[in-house]
């Protein structure tokens, strides 16, 4: 039994420096290997190259290398570009373009953005805006086939990094602002064709619930919970969507997606547990039936949507190896699940969270704080953590050689006034007034190091800036991460000592990612390109004299224009050659 | 006090905010039936050929009603354009509070807009808002940017503050220049 806590070893095979899924493995541990850049040289870290990406909007994806080309994706109109990183300066190797529909634009919730693409077998695929999953041939750019998965005049859409597991191509839906059903999907990789599909509400038959299903807790037990724990019909249109991180255990055959906040916020309007939002299933990939679900937020009340990463560690458990999943959760709680189970082992708070009052082990229940509960007609002050959570969809890094989970996350509170919510197809569905400022201590960011085994904070730097950027851990005991001003920065992982950082263009709210050159080298690029949720003040020109501009986000960033500026940049950083 | 007393205290109160009501202007409970915008109504550009032709008279008789404006902040709400405009700052649409036209800032470029939709994801809500409706919204986006008058604009919000009121926002007449040709790639100017 390993001391502490390892990645996933069949999920996380020995690094060959490629890059080739956002979250660099199936366990997504965002660990790279590499060591030449390590606490003593990375003073000297300088940019080998940049590439304007053309696009101004926020810049979320985590760019892709496979065996000398680097794939970038842009945000709509989801550009894909290919750099040939043999030659000097990286050229480009070919553009593909998807022109997906401009409308799609009025319909994602929160920018344009898109996380990433994934590559597999001599593909790369890509998703849109406009909810189509699209395969190119990864040597040339042309397109091999294009899915048309969802439709935007229900408000769905789609910026999720897809994840390649056996052949089929995992995907999800995003549109929980606009009353859409969620959904997670299996396409053939090489057809295209719909494999399965799972919705996340709605009776057991579309929710792929059958014999295989045997969750933990007596709660996500009964027949048609996706119908019976909603009012008429309101699963429908009732969220639940898969716009976040799946992760994969080949051991246990089993994927693990979360599931997005139930419509719309007010949520008077639906009185039940709305299953199966706000929770983690785990899936046969095959077939996509459900093994197990928790919920971390039944009758979710604040937008704690449920697609955060899901980091999967194999680590020692009082006395006993457990096969774990990490899951630092939106609504400011660390849990930590048993993944072959659904068994909640620990949620601990890594925020100071007030909405809730703690989570109960034994029967995987959260406490709400009933002081804070929303209704309509009145205005509930200092709620803590926001809409956008604790922590929202960029993901944290596992370092194997230090057991830390590494987590960029926000310090905010809020106001909320529920109102009531009008279903009109193609637009938001919402029901809240929200306005959000910075929580305690006045740091509205805050980067923690938490110890999964000894349940508690390492260390923490607070950020003025909320965190929206991805980490990224590596061999050489260095943790990366960007900040919406646009400073990337490397810290000592054991430490948090800060040790390097340059100042791009724009503000940061990318993935980073490592990988070794054609030359053997060992890089780190970052894109640079501020919009996303708490950017979208800068993206879209918004207005701070309305606090509830970007559903509130606004408020708490009505300095950002005056710290960046929009614009889309990959930089790539190395070590001066050696001669 | 009496609840008689109290009545007429009330009566007396009501009396004196009617009066107060009456002099702030004189307010038409029914707009003049207006037919759909045609897009002779409508002016994208100020360039003409010839003579510039008057604006459709119906700008003065919405903008100028208090009435009209305020109704148009209920429906702003009710046809769910708050859910992408927020409360004028801005959210999936452009903010409708500064002086940034991409369509033009007129009444007619506003009426248009809400009818046609717009190419980068502003929904066409043709027949879906009745004539007389669609006048109104338009005059209270204008008074987001308080293109109306003072009085005319509305006060302060009795749900959660926002914003500082139409009233008492700055006057921010539409700029020339302020236009900037629809694309994907950033709306300002
Ligand atoms: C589904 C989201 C959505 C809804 C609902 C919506 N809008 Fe929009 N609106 C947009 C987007 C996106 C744009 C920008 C379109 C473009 O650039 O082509 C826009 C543009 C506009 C403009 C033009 C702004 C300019 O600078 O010229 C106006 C005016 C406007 N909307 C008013 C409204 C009104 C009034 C309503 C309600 C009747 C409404 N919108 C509902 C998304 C929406």
């Amino acid at each position: 039994m390993p001391a502490r806590a390892i990645a996933a070893p069949a999920a996380s095979p020995p690094d060959d420096g490629n890059w080739v899924m956002a979250a660099k493995n199936y366990a997504s541990t965002r660990y790279s290997e590499l060591d030449e850049i390590d606490t003593n040289t990375v003073r000297d870290l300088q940019v080998s190259f940049t590439f304007s990406t053309g696009v101004v909007r926020g810049h979320e994806a985590a760019p892709l290398v496979v065996n000398g080309t680097m794939y970038v994706v842009t945000p709509y109109p989801n550009k894909l570009y290919a750099l040939d990183l043999t030659k000097p300066g990286a050229p480009t190797k070919w553009t593909f373009e998807p022109r997906p529909a401009a409308s799609a634009q009025g319909v994602a919730c929160c920018d344009y953005v898109n996380r990433g693409p994934a590559f597999a077998d001599g593909r790369i695929f890509i998703n849109t805006l406009d909810a189509q999953t699209i395969a190119v041939d990864a040597e040339t750019g042309r397109e091999l086939w294009r899915t048309k998965l969802g439709d935007i005049n229900k408000g769905e859409t789609m910026t999720m990094a897809p994840l390649v597991v056996k052949g089929k191509v995992l995907v999800g839906n995003a549109g929980g602002e606009f009353g859409v059903r969620g959904w997670i999907t299996a396409l053939d990789a090489e057809t295209g064709k719909i494999v399965w599909r799972a919705y996340n509400t709605g009776p057991d038959t579309d929710v792929l619930i059958g014999d295989d299903y045997k969750p933990f807790y007596d709660k996500e037990k009964g027949k048609d919970l996706g119908v019976s724990t909603w009012p008429p019909n309101a699963w429908e249109i009732g969220g639940g969507t898969v716009w976040g991180w799946i992760s994969y255990d080949p051991e246990l055959d089993l994927i693990y997606h979360g599931t997005g906040n139930p419509g719309p916020w007010n949520p008077e309007q639906r009185p039940g547990d709305n299953k199966w939002t706000g929770g983690i299933f785990a899936r046969n990939p095959d077939t996509g039936q459900a093994r197990w679900f928790y919920q971390a937020v039944p009758h979710d009340l604040y937008d704690y949507d449920g697609i955060n990463e899901l980091i999967l560690l194999d680590m020692p458990w009082q006395g006993q190896p457990r096969k774990v999943l990490i899951r630092p959760e939106r609504n400011g709680y660390l849990y930590v699940i048993d993944r072959s189970s659904g068994e909640v082992l620990a949620a601990d708070p890594y925020f100071p969270a007030n909405s809730t009052k703690g989570v109960d082990l034994k029967t995987g229940l959260i406490e709400y704080n009933e002081e804070k509960h929303p209704r309509v007609g009145k205005v509930v002050r200092d709620i803590c953590p926001t809409a956008p959570g604790a922590k929202d969809w960029n993901p944290s890094a596992f370092s194997p050689k230090t057991g830390i989970v590494y987590i960029p996350h926000n310090n905010l509170c809020m106001d909320w006034e529920s109102v009531e919510a009008n279903y009109i197809a193609g637009t938001p569905y919402v029901g809240a007034n929200v306005k959000m400022y910075a929580g305690p201590g006045g740091n509205r960011g805050t980067f923690t190091a938490w110890d999964p085994g000894q349940r508690r904070k390492v260390w923490e730097l607070k950020e003025d800036l909320p965190l929206w950027s991805g980490a990224l851990a590596t061999a050489g005991d260095l943790v990366f991460y960007g900040t919406m001003d646009g400073w990337f920065k490397a810290v000592n992982a054991g430490s948090g000592e800060l040790l390097w950082r340059f100042k791009t263009g724009s503000g940061i709210i990318g993935q980073p990612i490592s990988y070794r050159g054609p030359d053997g080298r060992q890089y780190i690029a970052i894109l640079s390109g501020v919009g996303g949720w708490a950017g979208a003040i800068v993206a879209g020109d918004l207005d701070p004299h309305d606090a509830s501009a970007a559903k509130g986000f606004v408020n708490a960033v009505s300095d950002l224009p005056q710290r960046t500026t929009k614009g889309g940049m990959l930089y790539v950083f190395a070590l001066p050659q050696r001669r | 006090m009496s609840s008689l007393s109290r009545n007429a205290v009330s009566l007396a109160l009501l009396g004196v905010l009617l009066l107060a009501a009456c002099e702030r202007e004189e307010r038409s409970y029914r707009g003049e039936p207006v037919g759909e915008v045609k897009p002779g109504a409508i002016v994208q550009g100020t360039l003409y050929a010839g003579a510039p032709s008057p604006p459709p008279p119906q700008r003065r008789e919405y903008e100028g009603n208090a009435y009209h404006v305020s109704e148009g902040k209920r429906l702003f709400e009710w046809f769910n354009c708050s859910g992408c405009h927020a409360h004028g700052g801005g959210d999936i649409g452009p903010p409708l509070m500064d002086e940034v036209w991409i369509y033009g800032g007129e009444l007619e470029n506003i009426a248009a807009t809400i009818v046609e939709g717009r190419p980068n994801g502003m929904p066409s809500f043709r027949n879906k808002i009745p004539d007389q409706q669609l006048w109104q919204i338009a005059a209270y986006v204008r008074s987001m940017q308080r293109e109306v008058r003072k009085d005319v604009a509305p006060g302060r919000d009795d749900h959660m503050a926002v914003t500082p009121g139409e009233q008492n926002q700055p006057v921010t007449p539409p700029k020339p220049g302020g236009v900037a040709s629809p694309s994907s790639e950033g709306r300002g100017p």
